[in-house]
């Protein structure tokens, strides 16, 4: 098998070609001892089985990064057969510079310059024959996101892999490299300033500038959790009532069956899996897709720009923005995100503070609390605005809450000055809205879903034994939160919402169906129907709106889930960084409750 | 005459060529790997809200930079092709 290299600038396309090249017969992974990800995968053409190893998108190869050195040693240690470099066509110009040095390492080099359609789209042509003479290897173009040009592509790496190559050019100076691309780039590439690109530049100024920045990035939040919102009522309603249907024909099923297995199977893990799918699945199918939209547009590190300057404030890197997004799909995702934020520092303050951001797990139980406390239950158009308002509210808390903590962080135990920061703001892309929706349905929604129903179902066994295991003359469940109770109280929430928050740390998803559980469990036989019924089986418990504000605070902010955790102990491979996560978010959310609570009490308003 | 500024003191929609680069080693070292280098043109395209930092058109890419990193870039203006360090002299 013939082992190929791609490599590459960030932002050029090239795990999008990766993966029209070998589809489904890839492997991700992270490089032996290191905290970078690898991923390798598999084609065939003309016979002949290829492996592709997508090497870290680097702007250099002088290993002053992790990612870097990766990229370099692989490429240096002559492991490869060939090595692809992905150029973006609308801005050749960098990208040889990253060629140029590759160049010096290898001369097995095939040239591959991708985005052409883009290229030529915004006025840019590029001599592609002309290119290959300069630089003395092959050059192919493609159009990865259309797959234009895949067939040349595979072509080209069987003659290059087939081929004696020329000798690794001698090692220049960094300056006489960029000297080089720009010599090459003025002869090679052809542009014409196109309308397309003034409206790109348009575009930019509308989503960045001082009038219209914040307010546009508000609105297009707000959007999107306003679609989550409203659109996540009826889906919810009817997976709902096919739930219960899809119980009762259980139960016939079980009939037979002795009283604890029914129990068992059905109180306990059916109604707590069938909640968690019925609650969780239409917000998620609705937010993830909706989000990588933005994220395809190159919408995020707009966001990341706009914001930059309040992380200037706190003293850490902007890119934190873009790991803050990342957790709002699943905080273990934004704690892998942190490596793309260079500084030492400030990356493990990114991952310390990552779980501030509320995930998608979270959102069912805000929303469900939202309607129920905060807009009285109604429905329709008004109340789903109201109730988005109040979900971007709790989001931007928790993003203060982000800042706040970073800031801290900075100025006690991980003391320094912002680095150095330098972020691309990549062209907007026309979002691939059928690819978009694929992906991340299949990738995210069905993912997180799976992890959550994963541990719902034994959660859901696990709290009805506690129920009906009597010690004494009282169950366990009351024992383990009349034990909790006089603690939680203090906070402002009660023994079993506390107790639901621990049970609920293998997936935040399972915290309110675990709660409504204990509430059931405790005698009285309410029949939960929508969340009206839900309300008043929370009120009858002894719930005001002071319980529900604590109990939103402290979802937002408390330990983070089981696979956050082991991710971030993996990520900074300390058990004393790990147990910080932990604590911080804690001791925030327990504060914040606190003084909710005692303040409440204070004036006398519940 | 020609005019000699620091980046972050570029207008909005002006260009101006880059005479040296002195923000700090890991700074330059990026830099140089993004293609800013003494001679590079440089064009500041877009402030964020608050005025810093700005993105800057460096060879057909858009580049955000905080203000304290770009204080350290001296650009002069010039007309295109005459040589470097021109208003040295």
């Amino acid at each position: 098998m013939n082992r190929v290299a791609l490599a590459g600038n960030p932002n050029v396309g090239k795990s999008t070609l990766f993966n029209a090249l070998t589809g489904l017969r890839q492997h991700t992974g992270n490089w032996a001892g290191k905290t970078v990800a690898t991923a390798r995968g598999e084609y065939s053409c003309g016979g002949r089985e290829y492996q592709l190893i997508d090497l870290p998108g680097t702007y250099s190869l002088a290993a002053h990064s992790q990612e870097e050195a990766v990229a370099r040693d692989y490429i240096e240690s002559g492991q490869a057969d060939g090595v692809v470099v992905v150029c973006d066509a609308t801005c050749l110009e960098r990208n040889l510079i990253l060629v140029l040095q590759v160049l010096e390492l290898t001369g097995k080099v095939l040239v591959c310059v991708n985005l052409m359609d883009e290229a030529k789209r915004l006025g840019i042509e590029v001599d592609l024959p002309a290119l290959s003479r300069r630089l003395g290897v092959p050059v192919v173009g493609t159009a990865g996101a259309r797959q234009d040009g895949l067939d040349d592509l595979k072509e080209a790496i069987a003659r290059l892999v087939g081929q004696d190559a020329p000798a690794a050019q001698p090692e220049r100076p960094p300056g006489e490299r960029v000297t080089l691309a720009e010599r090459y780039a003025a002869q090679v590439v052809r542009s014409q300033a196109a309308d397309r690109l003034r409206r790109q530049r348009r575009l930019d100024r509308l989503l960045t500038s001082k009038a219209t920045g914040i307010p546009l990035m508000l609105l297009l939040l707000g959007a999107v959790v306003w679609l989550t919102v409203a659109g996540a009522n009826l889906p919810s309603a009817l997976l709902t009532e096919l739930f219960a249907r899809l119980g009762a024909v259980l139960e016939g099923w079980l009939s037979a069956a002795p009283e604890w297995l029914r129990g068992l199977l059905l109180d306990g893990v059916y109604r707590v899996t069938a909640w968690v799918v019925a609650v969780m699945l239409p917000p998620m199918a609705i937010f993830f897709p909706l989000f990588t939209l933005l994220e395809d547009l190159g919408y995020l590190p707009r966001v990341a720009f706009v914001m930059d300057h309040a992380f200037q404030k706190a003293r850490t890197c902007g890119k934190q923005c873009l790991t803050m997004c990342m957790s709002l799909g699943c905080n273990a995702c934004g704690v892998t995100g942190c490596r793309i934020i260079d500084s030492p520092r400030e990356r493990l303050i990114a991952i310390l503070t990552a779980s501030l951001v509320p995930c998608n797990g979270k959102f069912p139980t805000l929303i469900a609390l939202i309607t129920i406390f905060f807009v009285g239950g109604r429905a329709g158009l008004l109340a789903s605005l109201e109730g988005a308002a109040l979900l971007l509210g709790t989001l931007a808390l928790g993003a203060a809450g982000t800042l706040a903590c970073s800031r801290l962080l900075s100025a006690t135990v991980l003391r320094g000055a912002p680095s150095s920061f330098a972020l691309e703001l990549p062209p907007f892309r026309k979002p691939r809205v059928g690819q978009v929706v694929v992906r991340s349905l299949l990738d995210r929604t069905l993912f997180v879903l799976g992890r959550a129903v994963s541990v719902a179902a034994p959660a859901g066994a696990l709290i009805w034994v506690m129920a009906n295991v009597t010690v004494g003359d009282v169950s366990l469940l009351a024992r383990c939160t009349g034990f909790l109770d006089p603690f939680a109280r203090l906070f402002g929430l009660d023994g079993v919402i506390l107790m639901a928050f621990l049970l609920g740390w293998p997936a935040n998803e399972i915290v309110l169906p675990v709660m409504l559980m204990a509430y059931l469990a405790e005698g009285s036989l309410v029949e939960f129907e929508d969340l009206a019924a839900l309300g008043a089986l929370l009120t009858q418990h002894g719930w005001t709106w002071v319980t529900a504000v604590c109990a939103m605070l402290f979802s937002l902010f408390h330990w983070p889930c089981s696979t956050t955790c082991l991710t971030i102990y993996k990520e900074t491979g300390s058990v004393k960084w790990t147990a910080a996560s932990v604590v911080i978010p804690t001791l925030l959310g327990l504060g914040l409750c606190f003084v909710t609570a005692a303040a409440a009490r204070l004036l006398g308003l519940a | 005459m020609y005019e000699t500024l620091c980046l972050s003191a570029l207008p909005e929609g002006e260009s101006a060529y880059v005479t040296e680069v002195n923000a700090g080693p890991a700074m330059d070292r990026r830099l140089t790997d993004l293609g800013l280098v003494r001679g590079t043109r440089v064009t500041c395209v877009l402030k964020s809200p608050a005025g810093d930092p700005c993105a800057y058109l460096i060879r057909g890419a858009l580049i955000a930079l905080r203000r304290t990193d770009a204080a350290g870039i001296t650009l002069e203006r010039r007309a295109q092709g005459q040589p470097v360090g021109a208003a040295a002299t």
